[in-house]
């Protein structure tokens, strides 16, 4: 499968998708106006990856913050993952955060209420 | 009285003013103004925890003004008037206040007020429950809007939103908006 890789921009994350390495990774800020526009090839491409030849697939999300219309996107790429969970695959978030960031924190708790896979939250130091 | 702009705007020029910006409100236009923001000195001492606070606040009023605003009045003599919208961000004592105002047509103003009341009302764990219970639904609006930004707001800052709708003529109001950060 083809590895989607952009680069970081002032209003949308770093992203890699890897389908060789079962690596799926969304840093930075995502905050642009039309977030269907931005994450619809995400989506799609999470449509087809089905995990083969994987033992598991790693998501790292590390964002710096985020708005609202992102995070309706970000959840459907979650759904995503869900499924191919809930087939028997192995996936783990990751959800990175910093110390004292509360709000990036309730966010990850948000997720974890609604996805029902792995979700690992991780602190970083500022 | 008529509503009179220039007076408004002057008074939401109460204390340290970060930005303030009157005109066109597009997606340049908001890049532009948070990163003006983010060089701003008054938040680049602020605790990490606050200044991201204050940025994703920042842009989610920008958005709220770029999906929302209505036509202003043709009478109204403005340098920009597509998607004509102000936003103001200020240090007011202890707190930031985002104030913004925009024109809407008439016929929005029992909406907007029925959603900020309703957001107003709420506790913190019942604006959680409604903010999960949106974000789960997948809607979007036309103009892309995922109809969590008022709660969104009001769930960060941990405080009300002031609102008040201005009559500027039968068929213009302006909504002005002040949005507090501590």
């Amino acid at each position: 499968m083809e590895t989607i890789v952009r680069e970081g921009t002032p209003k949308t994350p770093y992203v890699r998708f890897d389908g060789e390495k079962g690596v799926i990774e969304i840093k930075g800020r995502s905050i642009p106006e039309n977030s269907i526009e931005f994450y619809k090839p995400l989506i799609d491409w999470l449509e087809e990856y089905d995990g083969a030849g994987k033992d598991e697939t790693a998501v790292n999300v590390q964002l710096e913050y985020f708005n609202t219309s992102s995070s309706k996107c970000i959840l459907d790429i979650f759904k995503k993952l869900e499924l191919l969970f809930k087939k028997g695959h192995k996936v783990e978030v990751n959800w990175y955060y910093e110390e004292d960031d509360e709000d990036m924190f309730e966010a990850g708790e948000d997720y974890q209420s609604i996805i029902n896979i792995p979700f690992k939250m991780i602190e970083m130091e500022e | 009285m008529a509503f009179d702009l220039k007076e408004w705007y002057n008074e939401k020029l109460e204390g340290e003013v970060v930005l303030n910006f009157n005109g066109s409100i597009t997606p340049d236009l908001i890049t532009e103004a948070l990163g003006t923001i983010e060089k701003s000195l008054n938040l680049k001492n602020e605790k990490n925890k606050i200044r991201k606070k204050v940025y994703n606040v920042f842009v989610e009023c920008l958005q709220n003004l770029y999906h929302h605003v209505d036509k202003p009045p043709a009478d109204l003599d403005l340098v920009q008037n597509h998607n004509f919208g102000v936003i103001i961000l200020s240090k007011d004592g202890s707190f930031y206040r985002i104030s913004t105002g925009n024109f809407v047509d008439k016929s929005k103003i029992s909406v907007i007020k029925d959603r900020i009341d309703q957001v107003n009302s709420l506790t913190d764990k019942e604006i959680r429950m409604l903010y999960l219970d949106i974000m789960s639904n997948g809607e979007f609006s036309d103009k892309g809007g995922g109809g969590l930004g008022m709660l969104d707001i009001v769930r960060k800052t941990g405080n009300k939103l002031e609102y008040y709708f201005y009559k500027y003529n039968d068929s213009h109001i302006f909504f002005s908006l002040d949005v507090y950060i501590s």
